[in-house]
């Protein structure tokens, strides 16, 4: 019995080397950015990251120490120096677009004012789609009219056009409305392309609910409307949950509508990273920091609500 | 979805429904119908949309006429002086590439995904394994592309900090240019691109695996299959509608795919994709017509994936 078991336990041996070996290989670039983040620019450029917890490395550079939040400091304010925010400021040579106040947490080049861009542009562009969607879901799924297969159809169809295929008309289009580079021109393009989606999960998720519940509710004397905001908006909280995390993280990584309807006059956390990356080269302090802080907020989000966020993928790409 | 799914008492009129629809047909149709239209258009016109296509041929070159950016869209890659150099130009232009990111990235992401659905299951840490592959779906492209591009830092002084050549000169090894060498560095894209897409092959195969009944499992055993017979000859053709829903999904995703390589070199050393491309075309050179004519073949690509999921999508309906 004993035998058995220790041999069952070496059989499986290879079994936890290859998910562990997986697990370690997925986690070591994104925990050797994390560590870097935290690292004095001298010692990120002499050293690998590898190398923090061991003794000597400081000593040799002659770095202060060996871990510091100066990057972070640095990226939030937009400091592009040679030296830290921190110091510039202590001797006043800092650069002219710097006060070393308060007021640097929203400078335009910095990772602060960014992050407000990126909530001020996620926030309307995850909840305008599920509000819309809610409606249009409701209709597909329980009101009859004409065309309404035919629509549908058409919309499940719809989910796969690339957001390439519509950028220059409407970007033509803001350019004669005066709504390029504005947050409004953003939220609207994202509640579009996030919608046949949207539709498409409310749909599916409303049409599964059972069928005695509308039925009874109208005898009841409900109408419309208070059937749609009194039972379906409440029952369908699942489905808008999940809703809202798939929205949030695609807006909040988005790229590329960021780029062409925001650019620089509005940038977002995306956006002022991508413009690190191309003109500050190997300024590996900052950028380790600064992606570190663009992941922070969808990480939360992502582990806080993971079961919703699994649940909407699989209703999304199996059932449908 | 006939309407003898919905209950009598919820057919209200005929207009009500459509004021339930209207907001969302508006906006999609402003934002992806209209749009759509209006590029195909603009890719026979010049590059101000003025005149045709045809007006921007030079005389004495190759002309397609009112197809002249299209002409350009599929040809200027390559280098016509002989079949040889054709085929060379080819696999490292946007559509070899394309190829290349679907062929590497679809069989990465499926493989590994599915592979580790299937270990996974036999361990005990199951849930915490599943988490971490899954993460990097909740990280933007922009913060993987700065992850990755640090672990593929390429010290031209002795001292590696980037991961990777630090393990290659440690082992003895030289240093890799793994961004700037052709070939290999589209390679290493499309790395980064299989570390954020397994987790959700994972978890849609996964949730696809552990619907197969025990009693199938059972009774293959019963009569002597062994475990890699049962997941080849069992699991895998009763998991089949599934392995192609993830495969259709990678590749209308790899298609559109934009950021990773935007971030991570810029289109250079031979790594444009054809979204890349298309960015570049519209928002580098002004070219309208070329850029638009790009988006047309990218979703005449994607045309048969669109076909699938309305069949798809009507063959469930059938089964309601």
């Amino acid at each position: 019995m004993r035998r058995s078991k220790i041999n069952k336990i070496f059989n499986k041996i290879p079994l936890h080397f290859i998910i562990i070996f997986t697990m370690v290989i997925w986690l070591v670039p994104t925990i050797g950015l994390f560590i870097t983040s935290l690292r004095p620019l001298p010692l990120i450029n002499t050293t690998g990251w590898w190398t923090a917890f061991s003794g000597n490395s400081s000593t040799q550079t002659g770095a202060s120490s060996k871990f510091t939040l100066n990057n972070y400091v640095d990226a939030i304010v937009g400091y592009r120096g040679t030296k830290t925010y921190v110091e510039d400021c202590g001797t006043g040579s800092q650069s002219s677009s710097l006060n070393c106040n308060a007021s640097d947490l929203l400078n335009p080049r910095g990772m602060g004012q960014a992050f407000v861009n990126s909530l001020i542009v996620t926030i309307p562009a995850t909840i305008f789609p599920i509000f819309l969607a809610a409606f249009a879901g409701y209709a597909f799924a329980w009101l009859d009219f004409k065309g309404r297969f035919l629509i549908f159809a058409v919309l499940v169809g719809l989910q796969v056009v690339p957001l390439q295929m519509t950028l220059v008309p409407v970007l033509k289009m803001y350019a004669s409305m005066g709504l390029t580079g504005t947050f409004l021109g953003v939220w609207l393009f994202h509640t579009g392309f996030g919608m046949p989606y949207a539709i498409y999960l409310m749909r599916n998720f409303l049409g599964s609910l059972p069928k005695d519940l509308f039925e009874s509710a109208y005898l009841d004397g409900a109408s419309h409307w208070s059937t749609f905001t009194k039972l379906v908006i409440p029952l369908s909280m699942p489905a808008i949950a999940s809703l809202g995390i798939f929205q949030f993280l695609w807006v909040w990584n988005d790229l590329l509508v960021a780029l062409v309807f925001l650019g620089g006059t509005k940038p977002v956390m995306t956006y002022q990273i991508s413009n690190m990356v191309t003109s500050l080269g190997a300024g590996w302090h900052l950028l380790t920091a600064a992606a570190f802080l663009s992941m922070l907020l969808p990480m939360i989000v992502f582990f806080a609500l993971q079961r919703y966020f699994v649940r909407g993928m699989l209703t999304g790409a199996v059932k449908g | 979805m006939s309407s003898a799914n919905v209950p009598q008492v919820m057919k209200q009129g005929k207009v009500i429904p459509w004021f339930y629809l209207a907001p969302a047909i508006i906006i999609m149709s402003i934002f992806i119908v209209y749009p759509m239209l209006n590029t195909v258009v603009l890719s026979f016109l010049n590059k101000d949309g003025t005149a045709s296509a045809a007006t921007t041929c030079n005389i004495g070159e190759p002309c397609w006429g009112i197809f002249e950016n299209y002409r350009y869209a599929l040809t200027a890659e390559l280098d016509t002086t002989s079949f040889n150099t054709i085929w060379e130009s080819f696999w490292v232009s946007s559509y070899g590439n394309t190829i290349k990111w679907i062929f590497i990235m679809v069989s990465g992401t499926v493989g590994i995904g599915l592979g580790f659905a299937i270990l996974a299951e036999k361990v005990k840490y199951e849930a915490l394994a599943k988490a971490i592959i899954f993460m990097p779906m909740a990280i933007s492209f922009v913060g993987a592309g700065v992850i990755w591009k640090f672990v593929y830092n390429w010290g031209t002084t002795q001292v590696q900090v980037g991961l990777l050549n630090a393990i290659i000169t440690a082992l003895g090894g030289k240093p890799v240019a793994f961004l700037s060498t052709t070939n290999l560095n589209t390679i290493m894209l499309v790395i980064v691109g299989v570390w954020i897409w397994t987790g959700f092959c994972m978890t849609i195969l996964s949730a696809a695996l552990k619907a197969v009944s025990d009693d199938v499992l059972e009774a293959a055993r019963v009569d002597g299959a062994s475990e890699w017979q049962i997941f080849w000859k069992v699991m895998v053709p009763i998991i089949s509608p599934t392995i192609i829903v993830v495969i259709t999904t990678m590749v209308i995703n790899v298609l559109k795919l934009f950021d990773i390589v935007y971030v991570m070199t810029g289109g250079n050393f031979g790594t444009e994709v054809i979204a890349t491309r298309m960015y570049d075309e519209m928002y580098k050179n002004f070219q309208t017509g070329r850029g638009t004519a790009i988006a047309v073949v990218l979703i005449l690509a994607i045309i048969p994936f669109i076909y699938m999921n309305i069949r798809r999508f009507l063959a469930q309906e059938a089964m309601r």
